[in-house]
């Protein structure tokens, strides 16, 4: 690992204020996670990193029934997983947290880290795009709020300016006659996420005719995958099995996977057909008891 | 820029320290190097298999990711802080040392430290819930079994305990 600066930084408004200062040679130090493994692989090489694990301002859990929630960019993927209001008004989110890397890892790994850092395998961004989240950014110049489905551009790659600091997800009110639902497939429980998907479809009140649908996945593209090609299929019509298979081929046109020691590209396209199907119908069926 | 060293104030094993350090160490090499503490193992570097496991303000993390300047004021465990002064064993210890549950040994003090943390988060926890939890220790002799025996013979014992 090469040598750096470090600056704990005690305030939000300090870390904006060094980070627009250091903007050039520097990154944001959240939990790491990530950002320690990259360093030490010299894939980045910071001059300086600016640390803001510390700010307990930038640490919560906020919900209500008006504007939903709200989780702070530092708030440990461990505290979202273990969260009553979230296991009981956004149940994907704990589950979905429950298979993010380890628990030692979930422990000091942030979730604004995990977004910031934009690997396309990541599992949260999928599910927090099939929520609807939006992002607040803030820098020394001010603040603005973007929607997470906008955020990615590439691998490792998002539209965060270099002087901004990811500081909120915000999380819309759970959608009346909405289900949302998670699915993965891994060779073993804590391996590497070979496809993952969530997926949320909203019913026309009391019929079985899908009036919104999200699917959005991760590992198939090179930012998580919002298939909205499939998810319109959906829209509009009535759900039966025959449909939900059509819209599950789409999903799988839609994605642009890569080859790696953990499975084929064709291989990758072939369970995301299954995946998708599977995850509609859960979400269909979750959306017809909400 | 050179990485000016800065000074942290650590609790280690119910010792203080102050130590004047750069801020690239990791928490992994300032507990093998800075303080001679070698039980914590350093194997993969990449947050993935657990060795290097120690305990942070009662949460287990894997300290060869994280920087040695974020724990700071706080207090960490490492497989030496476990038994006690005069040399007695935790629960735990015994356990594994009564189910063998070790084969090459790389792999055990990372184990220990996560499974000391779970027990105290979880006080009940089921067959299910420790191998969810301990799922971020890996054993690359395969000897899984072995611990989950330990682990969960604690379990049950602390649970004749409590009646």
């Amino acid at each position: 690992m090469k040598d750096f600066e470090y600056f704990p930084a005690s305030s939000l408004q300090e870390a904006c204020s060094l980070i627009s200062q250091y903007k050039e040679v520097g990154k944001i130090l959240a939990g790491g996670q990530s950002l320690i493994t990259l360093l030490r692989q010299k894939l980045i090489s910071p001059t300086c990193l600016i640390d803001i694990k510390g700010l307990k301002e930038l640490d919560y859990i906020e919900f209500d029934k008006k504007n939903g929630l709200r989780i702070g960019a530092l708030t440990t993927h461990r505290a979202i997983e273990k969260s009553p209001v979230i296991q009981d008004k956004y149940n994907v989110l704990s589950e979905m947290e429950k298979s993010v890397a380890s628990v030692q890892t979930r422990n000091w790994g942030t979730i604004g880290g995990n977004l910031c850092s934009a690997d396309p395998i990541g599992d949260p961004a999928p599910s927090l795009i099939a929520l609807g989240a939006k992002l607040k950014l803030v820098s020394a110049k001010g603040e603005r709020v973007v929607a997470l489905e906008d955020f990615f551009t590439d691998y490792f790659t998002t539209i965060i300016e270099p002087d901004e600091i990811l500081a909120e997800i915000q999380i819309p009110p759970p959608a009346p006659n909405t289900g949302v639902e998670y699915m993965k497939f891994s060779t073993i429980e804590a391996g590497i996420k070979i496809v993952s998907t969530s997926v949320s479809i909203t019913l026309e009140p009391g019929s079985d005719t899908c009036k919104d649908a999200k699917i959005v996945m991760s590992a198939v593209a090179p930012i998580p995958l919002n298939t909205k090609k499939a998810a319109g299929l959906l829209k509009g019509k009535k759900l039966t099995d025959n449909l939900i298979e059509e819209a599950a081929q789409m999903a799988s046109t839609e994605t642009d996977p890569t080859s790696d020691v953990h499975a084929s590209a064709e291989y990758r396209k072939e369970l995301v057909k299954v995946l998708v199907k599977r995850a509609t119908k859960q979400a269909f069926e979750k959306a017809k008891k909400a | 820029m050179e990485g000016s060293k800065k000074m942290i104030k650590v609790k280690v094993n119910g010792k203080l320290y102050e130590l004047l350090i750069k801020p690239k160490i990791t928490l992994l090499q300032l507990l093998r190097n800075e303080l001679g503490l070698t039980g914590t193992k350093q194997a993969c570097m990449d947050n993935s298999c657990g060795a290097c496991t120690v305990i942070v303000d009662k949460m287990a993390i894997k300290s060869c990711s994280v920087l040695a300047m974020q724990v700071n004021g706080k207090e960490v465990t490492s497989v030496e802080g476990l038994a006690s002064e005069d040399g007695k064993l935790t629960p735990l210890q015994e356990a594994f040392l009564e189910f063998s549950a070790f084969q090459c040994g790389f792999c055990t003090p990372g184990k220990l430290m996560s499974s000391t943390a779970m027990l105290e988060e979880m006080p009940d926890p089921t067959e299910e819930d420790v191998r969810r939890d301990m799922e971020g220790n890996l054993c690359r002799c395969t000897g899984y079994k072995q611990y989950l025996a330990a682990i969960m013979h604690v379990v049950q014992k602390r649970k004749e305990g409590s009646k």
